[in-house]
Order: C-alpha cells, then sequence, then structure tokens
C-alpha cells in the first residue's frame, strides 16, 4: 500500500525540509508554489498610504509518495524541519493511494516510487 | 534669462527674436555658431523630452496589474503618436498661429508655419515645433496613468487626439503664444509648465477618473481605500530615473537657447528632484512606518514639477525648498484623492496638477531674478514684491483649473455618452489585455511566475465583495 505525504509549509522552510527529507532517504518529490491561508488569516499591509489584505498567504506545498512504513517518518522529518513555533507554519496530512504508475517503465505499486 | 516670448503677430518673425542679454558679459560667439548651438541643444533637449515618454510608460505599467500592462503601454505609445500629429495639425496653430482673436485669448494657423526655413537666427520653426510637440505629448501622457485599468482604449484615443488638438494648445496661446496672461500689468511666469504642460495634464485626469469612477475592489463595502498594488516596482523607479534624466531637457531646454543659464537651470532641477524624494519618503515613514517606495519614486516627480516654473526666477538654495514642500504635498495629497474616491493608480493628479500648482504659486513668495516671463527683479513676496505677483500666479492657476476641468470633463462625458469611457465589469476583472488588445502583455506561460490565474479569483472576490 501507498500513501501521499502532503504538507503545506513556509517557502522559506523550503531548503531545510528538502534537506531534511535526503536524509531520511527520499528519492523524489514534487513541490507547488501555493497561495492560501489557515487559522492565522491574512495580514494587512500598506501601499501608497492606503492598506490592503494579504488573504492568500504565499506558501509551498510538498507532495512525496511513499510506502506505509515510511509515511510517519517523513511526516516527522518534515515537521522538525519546518516548525519554528510561529504561527503560519503549516499543516501535513496523508492519505492513501489506490494506484501508482511509473510512467517511463510501466511499474506499479512501491515499485514506482 | 531672455526666454522668447511669441507675442502674436505672424509666427516666423517673432520665432527669430534675438537673444542677445545684457547678463551675458562672456565673449560673443559668431552669430552662425550661436544659431547653430541654439538649435542644436534645443533638439537635444527635445529629444531628453521625448525620453520621458518612456518613463512615464514604465512607471505607469510598474504602479499598475501586469494583466492590464499592455493596455497601458499602447496608451502611452498612442497618446504620443496621436498627440503629435494633432498638435501638427491643429494645435500648435491654435498656440502659437497669427490672427489674434478676443484680445489674446484665441487665434489660429493651420500647420506649421515656416517649418521648411533653414536660415536665420535663434530657433527655426521645425526647432521650436520639435520641442513643443515633446511638450504636448507630455501633457497628454499624464492622463493615462490616472485613469489606468479600467477605460476602453479606442475612448483614450480619441481623448488624447483632442487635448492636443484643442485643449493643451489654447492654454499655449494665453500663455508662452503670448496671449492675454502674457498681457498682464503684472505677467504670469511658468518657465517650463508646471501648470502650462504638468498641471493641463494633472487637472484633465483629475477629471477621466472622477467620471469613470474607481476600480473594481478600490474601495471595500465600508468605503475605506484598498491598495490595490502594482507589479513591478522596478520598473516605476527606473521609470522615475528616465522621467529625472529627460526633466534636464524640460527645464533647461526651456531656456530655448543655448547659454549660460542653461546649466544654473539644471542645477536647481536637480536639487528639487532629490529634495522631493527625500521629503517625501521621509514623511510617508513616518505616517506609515515603512518607507513606500512608489511614493518615494512619486516625492521626485513631485520635487521636479514643482521647480518646473519657478526654476528661472528662484535663487539656488529656493530649488531644493521648493522640491522638498512639492514632495510632501504629494504625500498628503495622494492620500486626499484616496479618500474622496478618486481613484489614481499612480499619483498622477497629486504629482502634475498639486505639485504642479504649488510650484507656479511659489514664484509669488520665492521670485528673485527675472526669468524673461515677470520682467522686473524680486518679484517674490519675499524679496519685497508685495503680493502684484501673487495676484497674477493666483489668477493663472484658477483661470487655468476652470478652463482644464471643463473643457476636459465636457470631453470625456460627451465620449462617455457616444463612444463609452469604461470597459465592462468583466473586461475589467479579466483585463484589458486580451479584451482590449487580443493578447497578454507577459504570455500565457506556466514557466513564468505571474502569468498564472491563481490569485486572480482574490481579486475577483474583492471586486464582488
Amino acid at each position: 500500500m501507498l500513501q501521499l505525504v502532503t504538507a503545506v509549509i513556509q517557502p522559506r522552510r523550503l531548503e531545510t525540509v528538502k534537506d531534511a527529507l535526503k536524509d531520511a532517504g527520499v528519492a523524489g518529490m514534487t513541490v507547488t508554489e501555493a497561495r492560501g491561508f489557515g487559522r492565522q488569516g491574512g495580514h494587512t499591509e500598506t501601499y501608497r498610504g492606503a492598506e490592503y489584505e494579504v488573504e492568500f498567504v504565499p506558501k509551498v506545498k510538498i507532495e512525496i509518495l511513499c510506502g506505509d512504513e515510511d509515511a510517519d517518518r517523513i511526516a516527522d522529518a518534515i515537521v522538525s524541519a519546518a516548525r519554528s513555533g510561529e504561527i503560519g507554519d503549516g499543516k501535513i496530512w496523508v492519505a492513501p493511494v489506490s494506484r501508482a504508475i511509473r510512467i517511463r517503465t510501466g511499474e506499479v505499486g512501491t515499485e514506482a516510487v | 534669462m531672455k526666454r522668447k516670448l511669441l507675442t502674436g503677430g505672424v509666427l516666423g518673425a517673432v520665432l527669430v527674436v534675438v537673444m542677445a542679454s545684457p547678463a551675458l558679459a562672456q565673449e560673443e560667439l559668431a552669430p552662425a555658431s550661436q544659431f547653430v548651438l541654439d538649435n542644436l541643444w534645443i533638439f537635444i533637449a527635445g529629444v531628453l523630452v521625448y525620453f520621458m515618454q518612456a518613463g512615464f510608460a514604465l512607471v505607469e505599467a510598474g504602479l499598475t496589474r501586469s494583466k492590464n500592462v499592455s493596455n497601458i503601454m499602447m496608451k502611452n505609445l498612442m497618446d504620443m503618436s496621436a498627440g503629435v500629429l494633432a498638435f501638427a495639425l491643429v494645435g500648435f496653430g491654435i498656440a502659437f498661429g497669427g490672427g489674434e482673436l478676443l484680445g489674446g485669448w484665441f487665434g489660429f494657423d493651420i500647420g506649421i508655419a515656416g517649418v521648411e526655413q533653414t536660415t536665420g537666427d535663434g530657433l527655426l520653426p521645425s526647432t521650436f515645433f520639435f520641442f513643443q510637440a515633446a511638450f504636448a505629448a507630455t501633457a497628454a501622457t499624464i492622463v493615462s496613468g490616472a485613469m489606468a485599468e479600467r477605460t476602453k482604449f479606442r475612448s483614450y484615443f480619441v481623448y488624447s487626439f483632442f487635448i492636443t488638438a484643442l485643449i493643451y494648445p489654447v492654454v499655449l496661446r494665453w500663455t508662452w503664444g503670448g496671449g492675454w496672461l502674457a498681457q498682464l500689468e503684472f505677467p504670469f511666469s511658468d518657465f517650463a509648465g508646471s501648470t502650462i504642460v504638468h498641471a493641463t495634464g494633472g487637472w484633465a485626469a483629475m477629471m477621466g477618473a472622477i467620471i469613470l469612477g474607481p476600480r473594481l475592489g478600490r474601495y471595500g463595502k465600508d468605503g475605506r481605500p484598498r491598495a490595490i498594488p502594482g507589479h513591478s516596482i522596478p520598473f516605476v523607479v527606473l521609470g522615475v530615473m528616465i522621467l529625472f534624466i529627460g526633466w534636464f531637457g524640460f527645464n533647461p531646454g526651456s531656456e530655448l537657447a543655448a547659454n549660460v543659464f542653461v546649466m544654473q537651470i539644471a542645477l536647481k532641477t536637480l536639487l528639487a528632484a532629490t529634495a522631493g524624494s527625500v521629503a517625501a519618503m521621509i514623511l510617508n515613514w513616518s505616517l506609515d512606518g515603512k518607507p513606500d517606495v512608489s511614493i518615494a519614486a512619486n516625492g521626485l516627480l513631485a520635487g521636479l514639477v514643482a521647480i518646473t516654473a519657478p526654476v528661472g526666477a528662484v535663487e539656488t538654495w529656493a530649488a531644493p525648498v521648493i522640491g522638498a514642500i512639492g514632495g510632501l504635498i504629494v504625500v498628503f495629497s495622494v492620500r486626499l484623492f484616496d479618500r474622496l474616491k478618486v481613484d489614481d493608480p499612480v499619483g498622477a493628479i497629486s504629482v502634475h496638477a498639486v505639485a504642479g500648482t504649488f510650484g507656479t504659486l511659489s514664484i509669488a513668495l520665492f521670485a528673485r531674478y527675472d526669468d524673461a516671463f515677470l520682467g522686473r527683479e524680486n518679484a517674490g513676496l519675499f524679496y519685497g514684491g508685495g503680493l502684484d505677483q501673487l495676484g497674477t500666479q493666483l489668477l493663472f492657476v484658477i483661470v487655468h483649473f476652470i478652463f482644464v476641468t471643463t473643457t476636459a470633463g465636457a470631453l470625456f462625458l460627451a465620449i462617455r455618452a457616444t463612444l463609452g469611457l469604461r470597459v465592462s465589469e468583466e473586461e475589467e476583472l479579466i483585463g484589458l489585455d486580451v479584451m482590449e488588445h487580443g493578447s497578454p502583455g507577459y504570455g500565457h506561460d506556466p514557466g513564468i511566475p505571474g502569468t498564472s490565474s491563481v490569485g486572480a479569483e482574490s481579486s475577483d472576490r474583492l471586486a464582488r465583495s
């Protein structure tokens, strides 16, 4: 069985998280520039004397496909590398994956990871 | 300073006013050399003023959103192109042509009289037209920024023809054309056009912005202004620096001759610009807690616009004072128009109309020298000149304000009633680049940041709230 680990993190933490995941033996990952808000909401800035709200805060979304046995270890590695203790550090969720295929070879399941 | 005022009559004759100045105690050049130098310098100055078009285009593009960048560039391209043609066809003749009517209020010639002439002394008609057309294009282009992101292109195109064909030339006729404001007992003074050029564009911009209404999402439900940040601060700063360079053609070129005063004017222009920038930055910093880049850039322009009128009349020390006040004014003025719901994305009204009006009035206080408009020394209040000049300068800016707001207002209302002035709500949300011109300014490339549609929903939602 495969798992998909998805993490939404602070963009400035991407390098640290990538290094931690490589150290944890992760062979591949997908990174997306994302925007959104969580419990922290947005924040207010000023521009030419008028205020504006940054409602969708820039984030980076990381997706890692892995076997069942690696999911917790990977999630823990992201938590320790991405945590600053400040509001807005992000979230991680793990979901089961019903099928995975490597396009080049046609391998399926854990072979495709 | 012997500015060559055109006091009606035949254009060709007045263009060749001899520029013997009693202040010129240096060795006189051979007349032929002086003739070449004058024309060459004013040509170069004119090129610098045309270069300001690049500055305006970049400032306005930077202070607006990427979905409207082609549109704002196109407006800048066309208000120059259509503007110069309109000025050649009609405007120049109204401004400087013979046939004075109604005691210096109007007059007309077709086209550019004497434009083929290649000999004489002083400025050739071709040189003078080349330089004046650059100023006409400047007055026209000021408006595009204030009306950005929501104006139909064809309507803007029609506007740019009429302002350079009819509105700006009448202001010229009254002033540099030697009309009634130049014929007063205490004549008006506006050396390079704080009011004549900049406030003409600025007040027309105000009428455009008022008649259009604010951009979607610019004000919240509570009526409070909500900023819509521009898409490129590097464009803004680069554009302002190009304008700064161009102004060394605008002001020193307005001497209309290659003489020893050119450098004096350049120096005062430099000091006013830099003082305006620093003053605006510090004031805005103290009000908002952060030094806003585009306001500091506006401050530089406000310093330049403010010194444009008094630059020939004031002492060097007064230039940075006037520039700094211009910079301070622009910070408050931008906020004021924001609160009045006049949505001016680039601050054109504050920079060109408000700082320009201040600069024109400052002559009444600071005038020390005769700039060839004043006709006397020590005209300023601070030099014992009394209130005579203040009376003229006030009359000048008030009549100018009424004339420009009335004519530009009527023009925009007429366009609104016929062609329509504002794009549809749908078009405004999608962006004018695709809807008006057929393709986006930066292309649809997922590899290029800023061209994805992420975040488009946010401005959409903002607009509908």
